[in-house]
């Protein structure tokens, strides 16, 4: 749940952005980090392995601006996608408030996507929330290589009913930053109707 | 938060920080979020700590479950020169002490029980006047029900 401190001034939403392993959850995290602000964003905490795969989160808190006098800030956190960091990934759901689903679109990583989806339903619905209810974006990655699956194929499998979807190529940058608007906004459109 | 209650927590953070001769205390809920703090936080960097504190808790927790503890209340990290006291609080609120040489574990132990229970009164109350406003069907004047989409798109120029 957003938290709201009145007497600071501030918003804090949190954002989790989920998919497969070496799907490129974190080099989305990177990408965003390399494109703003200094003073718009604090460190990129990155707990990996030595071969540089994530063990337990990315962290990458963002202030974007305000809205009517609130500091809004968005918290990004990755999970790690391999499958057994089932535990881990979990954790990091936590008191989510929007979630991204990064997909490889390699044709050979479709099963592994499928399975993190609904790795992801699971372990939503075990904290109590509902995918289909929450603020939610889906990015298409990897667009750039050679052997993708065609984006239709995709919808038909990783997304049913049809929710706002983005080709991205995090590497280097195209889709990046129309995920993440894409997820903030609905996040935010969602804190209005609840307070 | 509210205001009212957001002075109090202030000032048992306050309180606790001059007890326990600590560097920095501070409070962050289990989602990794900051709510207050006090003592020499300008050279730290407070929202990755609160997140890292709420990933640790969260770790410490799943470990717990998977040992058939319901929680770890208390976890405590020795450094060289700083160490760093961490405390669940009614289940819900993180309560971090760091202190080093000037300070003694006995003693910060013995003090954060003590403003545990005053913290845990406070926000048993913020949840009850919540609650109570809730069910009153009082209104806060949010200034979210207004937010226009020119106001989320100007966020993203």
């Amino acid at each position: 749940m957003s938290f709201i401190n009145y007497s600071s001034r501030e918003i804090n939403c949190k954002i989790v952005y989920y998919g497969p392993g070496l799907c490129g959850k974190t080099t989305n995290l990177q990408y965003v980090y390399k494109k703003t602000n200094p003073d718009q964003k604090g460190k990129l905490i990155s707990l990996a392995t030595e071969t540089e795969r994530t063990l337990f989160f990315d962290f990458l808190p963002l202030a974007l601006g305000d809205i009517k006098g609130f500091k809004v800030r968005f918290h990004l956190y990755t999970v790690p996608g391999q499958v057994f960091y089932a535990a881990s990934r979990k954790l990091i759901l936590k008191g989510v408030d929007g979630v991204v689903f990064v997909a490889d679109s390699q044709i050979e990583r479709m099963e592994a996507n499928i399975e993190s989806l609904d790795d992801l339903r699971i372990n939503l619905a075990e904290q109590g929330y509902d995918l289909d209810k929450l603020p939610y974006t889906v990015q298409y990655n990897k667009r750039d290589l050679p052997n993708v699956a065609p984006v239709d194929n995709m919808n038909k499998l990783l997304n049913p009913r049809n929710i706002p979807f983005f080709e991205a190529v995090a590497v280097t940058g195209p889709g990046v930053f129309e995920t993440l608007k894409n997820v903030a906004k609905q996040v935010l459109v969602e804190l209005k109707k609840h307070y | 938060m509210y205001e009212e209650e957001f002075g109090k927590i202030d000032e048992e953070l306050q309180k606790l920080y001059l007890q326990t001769n600590a560097k920095v205390v501070f409070l962050v809920d289990k989602n990794g979020q900051l709510i207050a703090s006090a003592g020499e936080t300008h050279d730290i960097d407070t929202t990755s700590l609160a997140s890292l504190t709420a990933g640790n808790i969260a770790a410490t927790g799943g470990i717990a479950r998977l040992l058939g503890e319901k929680e770890f209340t208390i976890l405590f990290h020795e450094g060289e020169k700083d160490n760093i006291h961490i405390s669940l609080i009614g289940q819900r609120i993180i309560l971090v002490v760091i202190f080093d040489s000037r300070s003694s574990l006995g003693l910060v132990r013995l003090r954060v029980k003590k403003v545990s229970e005053a913290l845990t009164k406070i926000f048993t109350d913020i949840t009850a006047k919540s609650d109570r406003e809730k069910s009153e069907g009082k209104i806060d004047e949010s200034p979210f029900a207004e937010i226009s989409d020119e106001d989320i798109d100007n966020l993203f120029r």
